[in-house]
Formats: C-alpha cells, structure tokens, sequence
C-alpha cells in the first residue's frame, strides 16, 4: 500500500463558495425559524403538554447519534488496525465533530429558555443522564479532536492507537448516553427498556455511515478524485452489517415488549393500529430505510451504479428520521396507562380518553430548526475540507487495497 | 415582585444552606423588617420533620364537580392565561397549562365509575427530580415537588419522564401573573400544594378547601408524619393505593376506592 496523501479539497471556488452560500442560506432560514419561535414562545410549535419533543428532537437525536456513528470508520481504521480505512479517519472524524455541533445546536436552540444555556452548563444534577450527556457530548468533540491531531501530527503519532480506542469507547457511552435519555423513563411503555441503548448503538453505526458515504462520494466526485470499487465495496458490506443489525434490534424490542401482556396494546399500536406511526414504522423506517437500500446495495445491477448507491444511502438516512418519529413522538402519543384495568371515559386533560392518541402536528418552523442543523454540520464539514488536509488524494484501489497491488 | 417570592422558595430549599442567608439579603426592606417583627414561617427553614399529602376518597369525588379545578386555577393564577390570538382553540387547549385535572374511569370488568382529581403527585422518588439536568426540579424537605424558575431551562425532560403528566410547559407569553404563583414563558411549572400557604402557615390548599365548600370532602390535605393529624387518621381507617404504585414512587397523593 502507498504512502496516502492529504490534500484540501480542490473544488472550483465559485462552486465551493455556491456550496457554501446554500448551505449558509438554509442554516439562516433555521436561525429566522429558531429566532421566530423563541419570540412567540412554543405556541406556534405544533408540541404541546402531551408531546412535549418534537420535530427539533427528531433532527437533533438523529444528528447527535449519526456523529458518533461517523466516528465508526475511523475507529475501525484504529481499533480494529483495518489499514484499509485509515485514510479515512481524518475526515470521519470532522464529520462526527461537525454532526455532533449540529445536532446540540438544534437542541440547545429549542429550549424553552435558551438564554440559560449558562445554567445548564454550571449548575449540573449529576442524577440526570441529561447532565451526563452535556459531559459526554463535550467529551467527545475534545477526545476526537486530540485523535485528530494524533492521526494528522507525525510527533503525536505515538499516540494514535490510544487515543483511537479512548474515542471508540467514548462514542459507545455517548450513544449508550442517548439512548438512555429514553431508555430510562419509567413512565412511558415505549421507552421504558434498556434495550434502547444498544438499539441506538446499531441505528449510530448505520446512520453515521450513509451520511460518510454520501458524503463522502459528493466530496470525491466534485473533485474528481479517484474513488476505487473496492473501498465502496468494503463500505456497502459494512452498511449490510449494520442495517440486519438494526432489523434484528426492531424485533428483539417488540419481543422484549411482547413479553408483559400490558404491552400488548403498544405493540399493536406500532405494527397495526397506530395510523401515521404504524406508517411511519412499516414504510418510512422497514421498507423505505431498511429494506430498499439493502436492496439495492446488494442487487447485481444497481448495487454496482454509484447513483443507485448515493440513493440508498439517502433512503437509510430519511429511513433514520422516520425511526426517530416513530420513536420519539410515537411513543409520547401512545397513551400512559395511567389505570390499567380500566377505561378513561373523560379527562379534564385528554390522556387518551377513549383510546385517543396524543396529537402532535409539526409546524414548519420546527422543521426548519431541524434542517438549519443540517446545514450548519454539512457548512462545518465543506469548510474543513478546504481548509484542511482532511480528504485522501486517491481511494484509487492501488492506494487501498493491500492486494490491488499485487493482482496488478 | 416576582423575584422575591421566588427567592424565598429557593432560600427555603432544604439541602440548600448558604442560599437561605443570601435570599433573605436580597429581599425587599419592608419583607424583612416582617420577618424579624414576627415568627413568621417564612423565616424558619423548611424540615423533614413533616411530610405533606393528601388522601382524594374517590367515593365522594362528584361526578361533573371541578370545583376543585376552578379553585387551583383562581388560587394560582392559571385563569390568567390568554390564549394568543389567531390560535387554534383546540391546539390551546394542549397547551395550556394544568395543576389538577378530573379523571373519570369505568372499571372494566365491573363497570364501576370512579371520579377523581389527579394532579402532581408529589413522589418521595420523583422521577421529574431525577432527571432534571439543572436541578431545577427538586423536593423540599416537607415533600413538595417544585420547579425553581430561575434555574428551568425548558428542556422538558421532566415532562417525558413524569408518570403522571402532571406538569405544564408555559408555550406562550404569560401577561398577568400572580406573585404567589410567577410563571414564565418557557419555563415548566406544576401542582406545588399551594407552597405559598405552607410558608403562610395555613393548613390547606385551595383544592381541599374548594371540595369542603361544595360538601364533597373528598380532599384531605395534611402531614403524612404526623398521626395524629386528620390525613394520617383518615388513611389508618380506610384502604388506599398510589396511582401506578409499581413504579415504587411512594407518592405523597393517596386514593382510596379506585
Ligand atoms: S407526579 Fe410527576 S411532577 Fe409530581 S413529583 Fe411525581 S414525577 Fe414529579
Ligand atoms: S424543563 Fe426545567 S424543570 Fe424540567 S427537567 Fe428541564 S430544566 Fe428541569
């Protein structure tokens, strides 16, 4: 294998600067939408006091597990010595910095009090996995910046393993972190499970990698670089891997949940009964993000066509927005059981009198919030490409594959 | 206004020591000069040596009484809300904010109907204290669960994590409030047993004394520690149960017949 070469990334500059300008206007009209809601209060969110996180939480959950799952390929590169994907490190480790910025920034921006940022940040309970996330999710932007400077400063090199394995094991307790914000409330049937950490686990890896693979293709493709079959390939497997990981996580939650007969009515509410959220689960996040890309990925024809691969990275990426609907908001509209055993015939506050679910609407704003997050972790990533020798000159497969050389 | 009412009820944080010292300093003149003049309660700090609690019998709940409701609401200033005009009445109405709501369930095998008030349930162990990531939720000495307002950064995690839905997230500007009760856009709030006539020295809360008015008596307020007091006799003489009583919250709101 070559010595792998660094270069910025050499994009024309009206292109980069158009790039930029678009991604810009998009994070400005989720700064207007941030600003317009913060104004007027949470009145023109479409949450309420029964569904109390919405569509921000959807983005800022997805981004933030999506970051740690970038980090995966160069921990794989490190951990796991694959030589393979370590010229791949430098960049995934910007992008898992760059999601992580811009998911907090979607969270932080909707708070009720957002000006009290500062309390948040001075005044901890230290029972509150919350608080614990402010530490692990700082902790990680330092860590896998210190591994950055491992793998980019030759005097530090001494250090690359160590500090790859501290992040890898950072980024497990980060996303364990997340999905135990859910995990470990009681009081609601859908998220009352510790299987929810580990789950989030599996959806981190396969989210994180169809953004770095899509990504990453629009990065080598605007500048022409060669991006060899084999590392492609190598990717898809991983992105096999981890999406039968995810459906066999779906299955062992509903098992897991089948098991007290007082989830029966939850289960039926995501498989069958539960209108836009049994939609949401069987089309959005099964057929659309799971089983249509794995579809593709691995089809003779269409799993060798570059667009048909960027395709299904973007179905696993709209298919994880749907997973965090389902999840997030599916599960505060499914209904407390507040007294089992008995039917509600009328509340002074709803709580599911005659079998209702919780209504929650997004608004556009919320939505816009979301994207503005987006854009500011894509703005982050194209401004550290360019500056920074962060992208391989060549994934030419002469360049990566250990054996290309010798077949040649 | 507003501040001072609320720094008392952060001074008077059990587990808070020093704060008390500084939340007195920071009180209007006239307040202090009160405090010295008479023993009043305000000035004592708040201990564990009581533990506040209710008793709803639900066999005396009326079905289609809210008096209950109607006088949390006047106590508390949640009758000052306003609805933001050009909104939605129904989306309002998930927004606005509750204390106390009436609950009316038929069992399913019996077809017994119970009516009962459900609020904030005051939890020993409340799950709205444990995750709260500022320690803005958090349980005095006597048992009541607050929110201090000026540490809430509107997550709402609290929120998620409350078996009970008992608390309310302030969506909108809010106009007029009362001092007793001081609420805020964006900040979370919910039933606090009328802390302000705990630290009056009163004996009960608008709710009980509401239900009493109407003949009901279905709300006993009292001091879950002390026996001798009509709460801890009421719930030696009559079967009672928490509400989600798996959850091991060992709530401070007792029912008895559901
Ligand atoms: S009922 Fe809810 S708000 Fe009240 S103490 Fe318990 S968890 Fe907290
Ligand atoms: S909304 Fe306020 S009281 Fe509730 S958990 Fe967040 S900071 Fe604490």
């Amino acid at each position: 294998m070559k010595r792998i070469v660094y270069r910025e990334w050499r994009l024309s500059p009206q292109r980069y600067w158009a790039l930029l300008a678009g991604l810009a206007a998009i994070a400005g009209i989720g700064g207007l939408a941030f600003w317009y809601m913060e104004h007027q209060g949470h009145w023109v969110t479409g949450m309420n006091n029964e569904v109390v996180w919405g569509m921000p939480h959807i983005f800022a959950v997805f981004l933030i597990v999506a970051a740690s799952g970038a980090l995966n390929i160069a921990s794989i590169g490190t951990v796991f010595g694959k030589s393979t994907y370590q010229p791949l490190g430098r960049f995934s480790a910007l992008l898992a910095v760059a999601l992580l910025i811009g998911g907090l920034m979607v969270l932080v921006l909707d708070l009720g009090r957002p000006d009290r940022l500062i309390v948040a940040m001075t005044s901890y309970n230290f029972r509150s996995i919350f608080a614990w996330n402010v530490i692990l999710y700082s902790g990680f932007v330092a860590i896998v910046v210190a591994y950055l400077v491992t793998m980019v400063d030759r005097g530090f090199r001494g250090y690359y393993k160590a500090a790859g394995t501290f992040a890898f094991v950072w980024r497990l307790l980060l996303t364990t972190g997340t999905g135990s914000i859910f995990g470990f409330i009681v009081a609601r049937q859908a998220f009352d499970t510790a299987v929810l950490a580990p789950m989030f686990i599996v959806m981190s890896f396969l989210y994180g990698l169809a953004i770095f693979m899509l990504v990453l293709m629009f990065a080598f493709s605007q500048d022409q670089r060669p991006l060899g079959p084999f590392i492609i390939k190598r990717l898809k497997g991983l992105m096999g891997i981890f999406i039968s990981a995810v459906l066999l996580f779906i299955l062992i939650y509903f098992l897991t949940k089948l098991y007290g007969a007082q989830n029966y009515d939850l289960v039926s509410f995501y498989l069958v009964s539960g209108g836009r959220y049994t939609l949401a689960f069987w089309f959005g996040w099964v057929i659309l993000g799971l089983l249509a890309p794995f579809g593709i990925l691995f089809h003779p024809a269409l799993g060798q066509d570059r667009r048909w691969i960027a395709g299904a990275c973007g179905l696993v990426v709209l298919g994880g927005l749907a997973s965090m609907y389902v999840i997030i908001i599916g599960g505060q509209a499914f209904p407390m059981a507040l007294f089992p055993g008995k039917t509600l015939l009328e509340s002074g506050f709803h709580d599911g009198v005659g079998g209702q679910i919780a209504a929650y609407a997004p608004s556009m704003p919320e939505f816009l919030l979301g994207l503005g997050g987006v854009a500011v972790a894509l703005i982050i990533t194209a401004v550290g490409v360019r500056a920074l020798q962060f992208l391989p000159e060549s994934l030419a497969d002469k360049d990566v594959d250990p054996h290309a050389a010798v077949k040649a | 206004m507003n501040n001072s009412s609320e720094e008392i009820d952060q001074g008077r944080r059990g587990f808070l020591g020093a704060a008390a010292g500084v939340a007195s300093m920071t009180l209007a003149p006239g307040v202090l000069l009160h405090t010295i003049a008479s023993a009043d309660p305000r000035s004592e700090r708040v201990t564990d040596a009581v533990r506040y609690g209710m008793l709803i019998d639900t066999t005396r709940c009326a079905e289609g009484c809210t008096a209950c409701v109607t006088a949390c609401n006047q106590e508390n200033g949640l009758d000052l809300q306003q609805m933001p005009a050009s909104m939605d009445p129904e989306k309002w109405d998930r927004q606005e904010a509750r204390w106390i709501r009436k609950i009316k369930l038929e069992d399913n095998l019996t077809g017994r109907v119970t009516n009962l008030p459900m609020m904030c349930q005051h939890c020993e162990h409340p799950p709205c204290v444990d995750v709260c990531p500022t320690g803005a939720s958090f349980k005095r000495s006597d048992g009541i669960v607050l929110v201090d307002r000026h540490l809430c950064i509107g997550c709402r995690y609290c929120m998620m994590a409350c078996p009970y839905k008992a608390r309310s997230f302030i969506h909108a500007e809010v106009e007029e409030k009362l001092t007793l009760a001081p609420r805020g856009k964006g900040c979370v709030e919910s039933c606090n047993l009328c802390v302000h006539r705990r630290d009056n020295g009163e004996t009960s809360t608008a709710c009980a004394d509401a239900c009493a008015a109407q003949g009901h008596h279905a709300i006993i307020f009292g001091d879950l520690k002390n026996p001798e007091s009509t709460l801890s006799k009421a719930l030696a003489a009559m079967p009672s149960r928490q509400i989600r009583e798996n959850l091991a919250l060992n709530t401070g709101v007792r029912y008895s017949g559901v």
